[in-house]
């Protein structure tokens, strides 16, 4: 005796929430089956394993179905095979485009490329999430990459306008085509620390600050590439530490601001031309693309990691950067001062991001 | 009468990519309406193409738009090699053909690959100009509406009620012609699907045109259905019921719900004896001992009084000048004036004339399935038969004789069961067929019973409300369970009891139906269903003798599926079966049978005794024991439903009455017969000869697991019921939520070697499965009522059985259940003697100016009574009404003189018709080529239609442009949507598709290839639905579904025919303006909607 065929089709379609999650999970079907029984649907209603399976079939065979429209979110709308609540169709979109923090921050700033796909069991085996999940998340990238990068103007806009996304997911996504874009290094030992959502922010400032749209908004890859031009004006900035009048001038100015203010101050007045020479080197060498990859790594070896050897508390961070980056107008000889604030905005935000206590 | 079909194709999206090589494709577009073909510009390199093409127009006879498809078809160019075709759209141009319908045709359809299912949508613009006045127009076939619903569909009333219709038409199929050996699948499911489509279009026009014939103009309960009889050949068949239909506008809508039987107090009044003796026409007739026996067709039942009052002056015919087919005497009947003198021998006349008006009909039959109150008087009983046919190949499909007469032998032997149930007429009446490569079963089934002559006549209906107090004395709630047939001529042993709520008649001590429960009818407690199933093995055989092996299994497959239903019945403490449907299947190896009834606790009828276990051996102690476990389970059972289903029924004094001792009774309401090929009719009496009815005798083991069987279905969890009618009785208030569904299920039976026993088990659990998934699925929906449920059982090869549902879940609110059901009968009753009050009045200020004050000063200050005012009110002006019976003639007069003229126009019109269907014969496929000459002869008409203009205006092309959000649109296999009104009819959707696949596994195996077929069904259905601006498919079925599969060449193919009425609702909260003033009306529409 055995089920040959068994479906039902509803007019509206009925998904379950639960089971749509455990697929996009990765389960198997019979994992799936597990799942919901140790959840105790089998207790809310009277029904026995074989109904469960059959039922996790259909739904499973239904998301298979959709998987295609959910793609190009777009298409869902105005398809008509399946007939799907608009709340409903949110739902779904959202939860297909979620993906796991720990999954996305393996692949963070890596070319989505074949080459990246292939070490998907490895991130699988690594992360706990399943293969299945990890390559839905990975094409889910890839696609999204894909489109913007051919669009004009905003980047987190262009992404929920095509992708129909919240404003939060649209933005974690843009994030993450910014960083495979730029191909940040964030897989080095010393950048274990920091978690998706801190590299999301920095992506935001950067996105916001650096790129060519912050300053012109109709351009392509606005969003995805920096600012060329910023970047070589960038190299002007190499005055605050080449000459040396200027940086002791720098120095004493946010010593006497700093004065009494802080617990660090000793550690502070000592390290002061160490970490400016290592913000403004920073920011010289941004031209060279292989220099953008590790501007994180940079950030925390040249400021944050001395910083922390000298147990700054964040407040102290924040306290000495404000300082920092205003003292630098008064420097009389010093004519650079937007390019200045451009880069220490970012710089400032981004250090307060990644730096935790 | 030709017409000019203009046709636009807009845009295209979503399709498909052609071209591999740019990713993109270069669509055009074919249009064709029978011979002509258009084509659009090619829009090269896009995968949403803007073609907007101009307007192409076919000039056509309007025989062919009754035929014919538009058939567009979306092709990709290829300047080197042929053109790939992406798909299809094949859209029904009916619905614009009909004034009240549809007058435009705009949206975006899905566009249709045999092999590739939906490759995406395009937009279409799809308009029909008539050249013709609108007379002239109406009298065509195409002015004919037709319906799915099998009930007099909301927002009209039934002038008259005609009768039946049947049709059927033959081709050879073309999956099976010669050259299907070299052409591709596609080609050759195409051609079927064209074959098919073309088929039903011409049956619809020939039912359309015996619907003129008879003088109606809607067919009502329109089911077709096709019979692949594979090589000998294909065939079309459809049965419905002829009405005239009256829409009602807010004047007539009033009166629409004015039903004869709904005046309880003045029934009391005016007869407390019973047979409907009328005290106020002082006659004397001899009282009888005996029940009424109205229409009684056996001789024996002449002695019993004539129930039915004459009709009075209203029964004069003025419309003599109607077609041959008129089943109104013709006779002129006495004045009005002298009504009452005469009363006597009217009676007897009218009697006669009613009653012949019936029998002049070939077959009293009517598919419908619910009734006006009042139309249906008494129920005797399911009368049902079957007859086991040899087919072979239908050598002319000009002649399709056999199969007609096949079908009428059937239908006589209906007419004859009702007969000897004391009835004239048969209603719910459906037929099916289950082949197996050359057998064939015919069944037709239907309900026994006595209408109300009223509505056979024309005109009477509308001075009906004189009518009602001379009607069937009994109570609306139980007058139909009460015998048609004579007492003491009892056409089958049964236990006939007085009627547990009027007192006055007998009734029967259970009831079964193939009809859904009258909304007056008076229940107690909840329904559910209640499904017996069967399975037979066979031998397999070939020919006659498979025939004959077939047609011995039968008789025993109705008894035990009878047997089946009568003890669950009793499980489950209720007493009378509705929706009654029984399907036997035939495999090669194997029949399987599976009745489905919605089971319930009429008031009228006795409560039914328990059920005992009796052992053959005795003496035994662990046998006794044994049955003493068996009894008490059973026992247990009986009180849990009694509980779960809420049936307490009043406690009566009488003895005898919910006595846990059975008392001998006898079974069967269920009369049949089959015959074979020989046309040897044998009949099988189902009362179980004298034996108790209620003693299950524990003798061997196969009664041990017949026991444990009946004991083993499964009530639903809690929050679900479920049923098989339109709605559940005992639940009121319905939510507006409705999920529709289609779910099939095929078990492929491993064993080679089972026994009957295992394989009920098996069948018995598959569908006791279904269900569970059914409630585990739609548990959101709690509470909810699983309504309409429609199990169809098939056996696809050897070894494999298969279940498809359709039904349709809908919520109720739970708290007001409770309450509801007697608080609905006081607002109910107070409703409708509202609405007759108002339908009185109206009447009696219409009819004459010159008529009385006293009627005229009511009519003003009506809506002024309370409730409890408005009863004797009502009774006040009813008298008045038959006191100035001459003012009621005048209008009556009025109203068919106009009619006589439009008769007089309709018969030649139709000699015509009936001239050129002579010529096209059934079957002939070859009409299109006519066409041209026809075509060519109305053009110089075409300047004369200044309608086109005004129609084409109100076409909204914009709403056709994409990102508009898709319309949702609802599904459902009832009649009705809970809480909503349809305000409009579109037309009826009768769609068959088929889908082929040669990449079985890469579409998920047949569970994927059929899942999404299912879905893309659905979705061709809603589109189409939604170009023609509906929001909802009512009286939705899925006719068939029949796949066939082959997992070892990859292969599957299947073929699904649904069809139902497209309409437009509204929430009943959202109140249209222009139905505003009646908002009487309304209510009472709510009332039934809820219902």
């Amino acid at each position: 005796m055995a089920v040959e065929l068994d479906v039902f089709v509803g007019n509206t379609t009925i998904m379950d929430e639960e089971v749509y999650q455990l697929w996009l999970d990765g389960y198997t079907v019979n994992d799936a089956v597990k799942a919901r029984m140790d959840a105790g649907v089998l207790e809310e209603c009277e029904a026995d394993a074989d109904v469960l399976l059959s039922d996790t079939m259909d739904q499973y065979r239904t998301f298979q179905m959709c998987e295609r429209l959910l793609q190009s979110p777009a298409k869902l709308a105005n398809q008509l095979l399946f007939q799907i609540t608009p709340h409903r169709q949110v739902m779904l979109i959202e939860r297909y485009y979620a993906f796991d923090d720990t999954f996305v921050r393996e692949v963070l700033g890596k070319k989505l490329s074949k080459g990246t796909k292939k070490d998907l069991d490895d991130i699988s085996a690594k992360t706990g999430v399943t293969l299945k999940s990890c390559r839905r998340q990975f094409d889910n990238f890839k696609r999204v990459f894909k489109v913007v990068e051919e669009l004009k103007g905003p980047l987190v806009e262009n992404i929920r306008q095509h992708f129909l996304l919240s404003d939060k997911l649209a933005r974690d996504y843009a994030a993450i085509v910014f960083f495979a874009n730029n191909r940040f290094e964030t897989g080095k030992k010393k950048l274990q620390y920091l978690t998706f959502q801190d590299f999301a922010l920095c992506a935001g400032q950067l996105i916001n600050n650096w790129t060519v749209g912050a300053v012109d908004n109709m351009v392509e890859d606005m969003d995805v590439d920096l600012d060329k031009e910023f970047l070589q004006e960038l190299k002007e900035l190499k005055i605050l530490i080449a000459d040396k009048d200027l940086l002791d001038q720098h120095k004493s100015l946010v010593c006497t601001a700093l004065r009494g203010k802080t617990k660090a101050f000793a550690e502070m007045e000592a390290n002061f031309k160490n970490l400016s020479r290592g913000l403004v080197n920073i920011a010289t060498k941004l031209t060279n693309t292989k220099d953008v990859r590790d501007f994180f790594i940079d950030l925390v070896e040249k400021f944050i990691e001395p910083c922390r050897s000298d147990r700054w508390t964040a407040a102290d961070i924040k306290l000495y950067l404000t300082h920092y980056t205003n003292s630098a107008h008064i420097l009389d000889p010093f004519k650079h001062q937007a390019v200045w604030d451009r880069y220490m905005g970012v710089i400032k935000s981004c250090i307060f991001i990644m730096y935790h206590d | 009468m030709p017409g000019k079909l203009k046709a636009k194709i807009v845009a295209g999206r979503h399709l498909p990519v052609m071209d591999r090589a740019s990713d993109l494709t270069d669509a055009f577009v074919e249009v064709k309406f029978g011979n002509t073909t258009f084509k659009t510009d090619v829009f090269p390199k896009s995968l949403n193409p803007q073609w907007n093409s101009e307007w192409f127009k076919f000039e056509v006879d309007d025989e062919d738009l009754q035929d014919e498809p538009l058939q567009i078809t979306v092709l990709d160019h290829d300047t080197y090699s042929a053109n790939d075709a992406i798909g299809k759209v094949y859209i029904d141009i009916d619905p614009l053909l009909c004034t009240e319908a549809a007058s435009v045709i705009s949206g975006w359809f899905p566009i249709y690959d045999t092999i590739h299912g939906i490759r995406g949508e395009i937009n279409v613009l799809v308009k029909v100009e008539l050249f013709n006045d609108l007379n002239r127009f109406r009298q065509s076939s195409c002015g004919v509406k037709f319906f799915c619903t099998t009930s007099i569909p909301r927002g009209y009333r039934a002038a008259m009620v005609h009768g039946f219709l049947e049709e059927l038409v033959v081709n050879e199929d073309p999956e099976y012609q010669w050259i299907d050996r070299i052409r591709t699948p596609r080609a050759s499911n195409e051609a079927r699907q064209r074959l098919i489509s073309l088929m039903s279009g011409e049956l619809q026009r020939k039912i359309g045109l015996k619907v003129l014939e008879m003088g109606g103009n809607a067919v009502v309960g329109y089911l077709q259905c096709f019979d692949l009889e594979g090589e000998s050949g294909l065939v079309v068949r459809a049965i419905g019921t002829a009405c005239t239909l009256e829409k009602l506008t807010s004047g007539s809508l009033a009166s629409a719900h004015t039903h004869p039987n709904t005046a309880p107090a003045s029934n009391a009044c005016n007869s407390p004896s019973k047979d409907g003796k009328e005290p106020v026409f002082g006659e004397d007739l001899p009282s009888s001992s005996g029940p009424p026996t109205p229409f009684r067709a056996l001789p024996t039942s002449s002695s019993s009084p004539p129930p039915f009052s004459p009709c009075k002056p209203c029964s004069r015919q003025s419309s003599s000048s109607d077609t041959d087919l008129s089943l109104t005497p013709k006779t002129g009947m006495g004045s009005g004036g002298s009504a009452g003198k005469e009363a006597g021998p009217l009676k007897t006349l009218l009697r006669q004339q009613t009653q012949t008006a019936l029998e002049q009909r070939e077959f009293p039959f009517f598919t419908l399935t619910s009734f006006p109150p009042g139309f249906l008087v008494h129920v005797g009983g399911v009368v049902s038969a079957r007859s086991v046919k040899l087919l072979d190949r239908i050598h002319n499909p000009d002649e399709p004789e056999t199969r007609d007469a096949w079908w009428e032998e059937i239908r006589q032997e209906i007419k004859s069961h009702a007969k000897a149930l004391g009835c004239h007429a048969v209603v719910g009446y459906s037929e099916n067929t289950s082949i197996c490569e050359e057998v064939c079963i015919l069944s037709a089934s239907g309900t026994a019973a006595i209408l109300n002559h009223r509505y056979m006549r024309e005109g009477c209906l509308d001075i009906g409300s004189t009518d009602q107090r001379f009607e069937d004395p009994s109570p609306p709630s139980c007058g139909f369970c009460h015998i048609p047939y004579d007492e003491l001529n009892m056409p089958f042993p049964a236990q006939l009891t007085y009627c547990y709520n009027c007192r006055r008649q007998k009734v029967p001590d259970v009831l079964f139906t193939t009809i859904d429960l009258p909304a007056e009818a008076a229940v107690t407690g909840k329904g559910c269903l209640i499904q017996a199933r069967l399975c037979r093995l066979k031998k397999k055989a070939q020919g006659e003798v498979n025939a004959t092996v077939i047609s011995n299994l039968l008789p025993f497959m109705e008894y035990e599926l009878h047997t089946q239903l009568m003890n669950k019945l009793k499980l489950r403490s209720m007493n009378a079966l509705f929706g009654l449907h029984i399907q036997i299947s035939v495999g090669e190896n194997m029949l399987l049978g599976l009745a489905s009834a919605t089971g319930v606790y009429l008031t009228a009828l006795p409560a039914p005794g328990g059920i005992q276990i009796a052992g053959k051996t005795t003496g035994d102690m662990s046998n006794e024991q044994h049955i003493l476990t068996i009894q008490k389970r059973i026992n247990d059972t009986i009180a849990r439903n009694k509980e779960l289903y809420q049936i307490n029924p009043p406690e009566l004094t009488e003895e005898g009455v919910g006595s846990p001792i059975p008392e001998p009774r006898h079974r069967s309401r269920l009369f049949r017969s089959h015959s074979e090929s020989s046309d040897e009719v044998s009949e099988l009496d189902l009362s179980h000869g004298k034996k108790d009815a209620f003693v299950l005798e524990i003798d061997d083991t196969d009664a041990v697991e017949d026991i444990h069987s009946l004991l083993t279905d499964a009530s639903p969890p809690a929050g679900f019921h479920s049923c098989n009618t339109e709605t559940m009785p005992g639940i009121y208030n319905w939510t507006t939520a409705v999920q529709m569904f289609t779910s099939v299920r095929v078990l492929r039976l491993s064993n080679a070697n089972l026994s009957n026993q295992s394989l009920n088990k098996i069948f018995t659990d598959l569908c006791e499965n279904l269900l569970k998934s059914f409630y585990f699925k739609l548990r959101s929906m709690v509470p909810c009522c699983l309504c309409h449920l429609n199990f169809n059982v098939a056996v696809p090869e050897e070894e494999l059985i298969q279940v498809s549902v359709t039904a349709v879940a809908m919520t109720f609110d739970k708290d007001q259940t409770q309450e509801r059901p007697a608080e609905r009968f006081i607002t109910k009753g107070g409703s409708e003697t509202d609405e007759q009050l108002q339908f009185s009045l109206e009447l009696c200020a219409d009819s004459s100016s010159t008529n009385s004050q006293p009627s005229s000063r009511i009519s003003g200050t009506v809506s002024l009574f309370t409730p409890a005012a408005k009863l004797c009110q009502s009774q006040l002006v009813v008298v008045h009404s038959t006191g100035v019976p001459e003012n009621t003639i005048v209008s009556s007069r009025a109203a068919s003189v106009d009619y006589g003229s439009f008769a007089d126009r309709c018969s030649t019109w139709l000699e015509l018709l009936r001239l050129k269907a002579h010529t096209i014969r059934r079957g002939s496929v070859k009409t299109s080529r006519r066409t041209q000459s026809l075509a060519h002869s109305v053009s110089s008409l075409e300047h004369c239609s200044p309608l086109t203009e005004g129609r084409s205006r109100s076409v909204r092309s914009s709403r056709s442009f994409g990102g508009s959000p898709v319309t949702m649109v609802k599904m459902t296999p009832l009649s009705f949507l809970p809480g909503t009104r349809n305000i409009k009819y579109l037309g009826i959707i009768n769609m068959f598709f088929i889908r082929e696949t040669t990449s079985l596994r890469e579409e998920g195996g047949v569970s994927g290839f059929l899942h999404s077929f299912i879905a893309e069904v659905f979705a061709m259905v809603r589109a189409h639905v939604a170009a023609l601006g509906g929001n909802a498919v009512v009286s939705y079925s899925m006719k068939d579904c029949v796949l066939m599969e082959n997992p070892n060449k990859n292969q599957a193919q299947c073929l699904i025919n649904v069809s139902g009425d497209a309409v437009i609702y509204v929430r009943e909260t959202d109140q249209e303006p222009t139905a505003s003033m009646t908002n009487m009306g309304q209510s009472l529409c709510a009332a039934d909607g809820a219902t």
